[in-house]
This record gives C-alpha cells, sequence and structure tokens, in this order.
C-alpha cells in the first residue's frame, strides 16, 4: 500500500494522546488508593488533558488531509453498524469531549463526591468522567485497528495483533510523554511513568516482532492464476491497459526499493523501542527532563516510521494484476 | 431478486479496447460529471476509467496464448468495499443488484477501494469521490432509447459480441446458459466475494477431418475415370484438377 502521510500523522498523534490520558487517569487511579502522592489537579491533570486535547486535535487535522472532500465528513458518522471507520470518528470526538470535561473539571477543582466506597474512598466526578474516557481511549484504540485488521485481503493486517499494537505503541508513546511532562509537572510521578513506558514499550517490541515474524511467513492467498482464472503456471503480463499510471498503480504501492523498506524496519525497531527504552531508564536515573523529552522525540519518530512500515508491508491482492509495477 | 452482470468471453476477446474507450465516452458524457484525465495529451497520462484491458501471454514461446482480459466493477453479490464505508456512499441496490456509489454522499477517504481485493474502484482527481462502473445504470433503464440499446455501453461497443449483459439469477436468461454451457467462472473466487460478473475461459477448437473427407467421392469426373488422376501431392482446387 501506498503510506499516506495523512493517516499516518492521524493514527500515530492520536495514539499519543490516548495513551497520554491512559496515563493521567492510571496515575490518578493510583493517587486515588494512596499508592502515589496526590497531585494539584489544576497543574498536572488539567494540563495533561490540554496536552492529550493537542495531540487529538493534531490527529484530527491531519485526518482531514486524507479526505477528497472533507466538508461532507459529518456524514461518516452514520454507517457505525458496518464500518469501524465510521465508529472511530464517533468514538475521537467523544473521546476528546470526555478529556475536555475531565481537564475542566480539574481546573475548577470541582469535587462533587458521587458514591462513598465502603472502605470510606470518596469516588467524585473526575474519576467518573476520567473512568468514561479511559473506556472511550481504548474504544478509540480498537476502532483504528479494526479499521486495518478488518481487511481480510490485506493480510499483514487482518490479525488480532494489528489492534494490539495500536494499543500498546499509542500507550507506549503517550506514557513516555507522560514521564517528559511530569518532569516538569509533577517530578514525583517520573519514575511511575518511566517505568510503565519502558515495560509497554518492551511488550510493543515483542508484539510487533511477533506481527513482523508473522507476515514474513505469509503465504499469498490469491494469485495470478486466481486473478484471471487461467490454470496455467506459466503467465506473463505484458499490458496493464495503460501506460501512464492510474489510480491502481499509485495507491496500491509504496514505489519504494526492498533495501530502503528493511532499512525503515530497522530503524522503527531501534527508534520506536530500543532507543527511547535506554533514554528513559538514563532520564529516570539521571533526573534530567532533556532526555525524556528527547525519548518521546526519538520515539514518535520511530513511531511514524512504524506506521510507514505497516501500511508499505500490505501488499494488496490488486497488485497481481499490476505485474509491471510489482517487479519495479 | 434480479442480480444484473456482464458475462465476458474471454475466448472471443480480441482486445481492442473498443469497450474501454465507449465505457469512457458514455460515462464521462453523463449526468454525473466527467471522468477526469491529467495530462491527457503530455507525458504520463492518466485518468479515471470504469474498464480497463490488460493483456497476458500464457505459456512459453513458442507454445503460448494471448489472453486478453477485460476488468471492470464485478458488482459482488456480498460487495466487501459497501459495509466498509463510513458515509453509507457505497452501496447495493435491492432492485438488481449494481453496486452504486453515490457521489454526492462520498467523501473521498479511499477506503472502499482498499477493501475491494480488484482494484476496480478509481479515485477521481477532480471531482475528489471514488468512481467504478455502474453497468451504465443510466442507460439500461432509459426508455427514451431503443429496447435494443439499453444495454451497458460496452456491451454495445464490442464487435465480437465478447460481451454479454443480462440477469445471472434469471437461469434461462442469455448470460446464465452462457456461463452454465460455458464453463463460466468468478475471478479470485477463494475471498468468498461471490462476484456477479462471470468470465468464460478459452476453448479449444479443434476440426477433425477424416481420409473420406479428403478426396470427393461424389465427384462424377472421378467415377468415371475420364481424367487422368494427377498424384495427390498436386495442387486439389477442384477448379484446376479433379481428381
Amino acid at each position: 500500500m501506498h503510506p499516506a502521510f495523512s493517516v499516518i500523522f492521524l493514527t500515530t498523534l492520536i495514539g499519543v494522546g490516548q495513551g497520554l490520558f491512559l496515563a493521567l487517569f492510571t496515575a490518578h487511579t493510583y493517587a486515588l488508593f494512596g499508592l502515589l502522592p496526590d497531585q494539584d489537579g489544576q497543574r498536572f491533570y488539567a494540563y495533561g488533558s490540554l496536552i492529550t486535547l493537542l495531540f487529538m486535535g493534531g490527529g484530527l487535522i491531519a485526518s482531514f488531509f486524507h479526505l477528497g472532500r472533507p466538508e461532507r465528513a459529518w456524514r461518516t458518522a452514520t454507517q457505525w453498524r458496518t464500518s469501524w471507520l465510521s465508529r472511530e470518528v464517533i468514538v475521537l470526538p467523544a473521546f476528546m469531549g470526555m478529556v475536555l470535561l475531565y481537564g475542566m473539571v480539574h481546573l475548577l477543582d470541582w469535587k462533587l463526591v458521587l458514591v462513598t466506597l465502603p472502605s470510606g474512598l470518596p469516588i467524585d466526578v473526575s474519576v467518573l468522567l476520567g473512568s468514561l474516557a479511559w473506556l472511550l481511549a481504548f474504544a478509540l484504540f480498537v476502532c483504528t485497528g479494526m479499521i486495518y485488521a478488518c481487511l481480510r485481503f490485506l493480510r499483514e493486517w487482518h490479525t488480532p495483533l494489528t489492534v494490539i499494537n495500536y494499543i500498546l505503541l499509542g500507550g507506549a508513546s503517550g506514557f513516555t510523554l507522560a514521564a517528559a511532562f511530569s518532569a516538569f509537572a509533577a517530578p514525583a510521578l517520573v519514575g511511575f511513568f518511566a517505568g510503565w513506558s519502558v515495560i509497554i514499550t518492551l511488550l510493543g517490541l515483542a508484539s510487533r516482532i511477533a506481527a513482523l515474524s508473522r507476515n514474513a511467513r505469509l503465504q499469498p492467498k490469491s494469485s495470478l492464476q486466481t486473478a484471471i482464472g487461467v490454470k496455467h503456471p506459466r503467465i506473463r503480463q505484458t499490458a496493464m491497459g495503460f501506460m501512464g499510471g492510474s489510480f491502481n498503480t499509485r495507491e496500491f504501492f509504496h514505489h519504494v526499493r526492498r533495501p530502503a523498506l528493511r532499512a525503515v524496519k530497522w530503524f522503527f525497531l531501534a527508534g520506536a523501542f530500543v532507543v527511547p527504552a535506554l533514554l528513559l531508564a538514563t532520564g529516570v536515573s539521571a533526573a534530567t527532563p532533556v532526555v525524556l523529552i528527547l525519548a518521546f522525540i526519538v520515539q514518535y519518530s520511530g513511531l511514524v516510521a512504524e506506521r510507514w512500515f505497516f501500511f508499505a508491508q500490505a501488499s494488496h491482492p490488486q497488485n497481481l494484476y499490476y505485474q509491471d509495477v510489482v517487479s519495479g | 431478486m434480479t442480480q444484473l452482470a456482464l458475462v465476458i468471453d474471454l475466448n472471443v476477446c480480441v482486445g481492442c479496447h473498443a469497450c474501454v474507450t465507449s465505457c469512457k465516452e458514455w460515462n464521462t458524457s453523463g449526468a454525473a460529471g466527467a471522468l477526469a484525465d491529467q495530462n491527457p495529451y503530455a507525458a504520463d497520462p492518466t485518468g479515471t476509467f470504469f474498464n480497463r484491458v490488460q493483456t497476458f501471454e500464457v505459456g512459453t514461446f513458442p507454445r503460448t496464448e494471448t489472453v486478453h482480459f477485460p476488468k471492470s466493477c464485478l458488482h459482488c453479490e456480498d460487495p466487501p468495499c459497501v459495509p466498509v464505508c463510513p458515509t453509507g456512499a457505497s452501496y447495493k441496490r435491492k432492485e438488481d443488484g449494481i453496486v452504486l456509489v453515490d457521489y454526492d454522499k462520498c467523501i473521498g477517504c479511499k477506503y472502499c477501494s482498499w477493501a475491494c481485493p480488484y482494484g476496480v474502484r478509481e479515485f477521481d482527481e477532480k471531482q475528489k469521490v471514488m468512481k467504478k462502473c455502474t453497468l451504465c445504470v443510466d442507460r439500461i433503464y432509459d426508455l427514451s432509447l431503443p429496447e435494443v440499446d439499453r444495454k451497458p455501453a460496452c456491451v454495445k461497443a464490442c464487435p465480437t459480441s465478447a460481451r454479454l449483459f443480462g440477469d445471472i439469477h434469471d437461469s434461462e436468461s442469455e448470460v446464465s446458459v452462457a456461463i452454465r454451457d460455458n464453463g463460466g467462472y468468478q475471478l479470485m473466487p477463494e475471498w468468498s466475494t461471490h462476484p456477479a460478473n462471470h468470465y468464460l475461459p478459452r476453448r479449444k477448437t479443434s476440426v477433425h477431418i477424416h481420409a473420406d473427407e479428403l478426396e470427393r467421392a461424389d465427384n462424377p469426373l472421378k467415377i468415371d475415370r475420364q481424367q487422368p488422376q494427377p498424384g495427390k501431392a498436386e495442387p486439389s482446387l477442384d477448379d484446376v484438377t479433379s481428381w
């Protein structure tokens, strides 16, 4: 497939946003049960929600560049019964709205206690809003992943690993950003976020390697024989039906040579996983915010490369009809 | 239930591209707007087409066959491109099974083209919407046309009648009989999309000539032996020799 930067930035930016919110709310929950020091809501959660919204908004803007007719985007909310893309379009603003409310409640320091647990723990409105946003964050990861995983013809994507990777890679980058953010807003939480970030990054590395090795062993289901229905072992295409290219030769091919593709793979394995994990470890031990920010920048660049490779690696069965492009 | 479809006879198609140009002409002139081209008269011309004819060489030289392969939307009975559409612009008509795109609802996200294993949907760079074969829906029901013309433009244009059009759910229709009698098949059956369009395979045409057919047994000249009989290596046209 042709990797479109609009979709690459959409999926990576909202992944960071969702991951950052999950990190914030995880810290909130830990603090609720007294496992972490309580944070000043105004500075930490409100600004954290704002950064989440900035990343989500960035992703939303990027997504519009993918549309031929962005002015009709409102129509995309209508087919939620069948289309994962439609579901994503509904869940994304719902998540953003919930994060906005969560941030506002913290900013206004509104502590309306809804229910008190038998242990005497007060559950206020921010916990309720945070829980709903937490659910929506996961729902959004599932929707985004399923947009790709539900396409059975693109067998590189048609696996549960696609959804798992979207969750883990988004989560990893979000927790890394949370570590960098907390270095300024809540230094007591740096170790907590960085620790979880390393764990999620390594889990993401494992599941991404699992996806890569699965895809390396994939046998194509369709062949030129089934594509045109001629059962002969030797078929050679002599004409594609045009000479100057078409939508089919542009949208479904990455037009990149194999060595470059391999280089991108090694770059993202290092950039999205190994290097940020090392930087996070040094950043925590040396207590330097700059290293943590660097860890996030490196990991985000790695994830952009990862997403580029995710698209480029998927080989569409329609490519069988364009053998000249396949053989380069 | 009606399921309109094309049946394309690969045994007859000569790869002349008349269906391609006729389709382009009809569909670029319709009310739905032009099928835009880019650089039509310059280097690397490209544009939106509903129908393409590709050519394949089967076998190893010198024992090869050339197969011309027209390719357009197959109007699948279980179209994978329809449920993924987020706006409902892609739909399959209940009354005749044609898969269509509502150009006024399409947002041009191209997701449907990813979901089609055949690559028959094309993005129009001018109108910024996805387009595909409509089976000339604006023509086959047009009562102002004579009945013989109420067929897709490609079918009307084909000089060898390689393209048949009809209802494959009507077991006695021309297309159903053609599929049944000539081993009609679907493309990429492994994906269970159940394409409505079928292709008829190449067929071997062989003629057996028996020994008694080489000589005219009823040739009166021969019966009467009035003419000297030339050798069999001599020219054998009736007007020239007479054995």
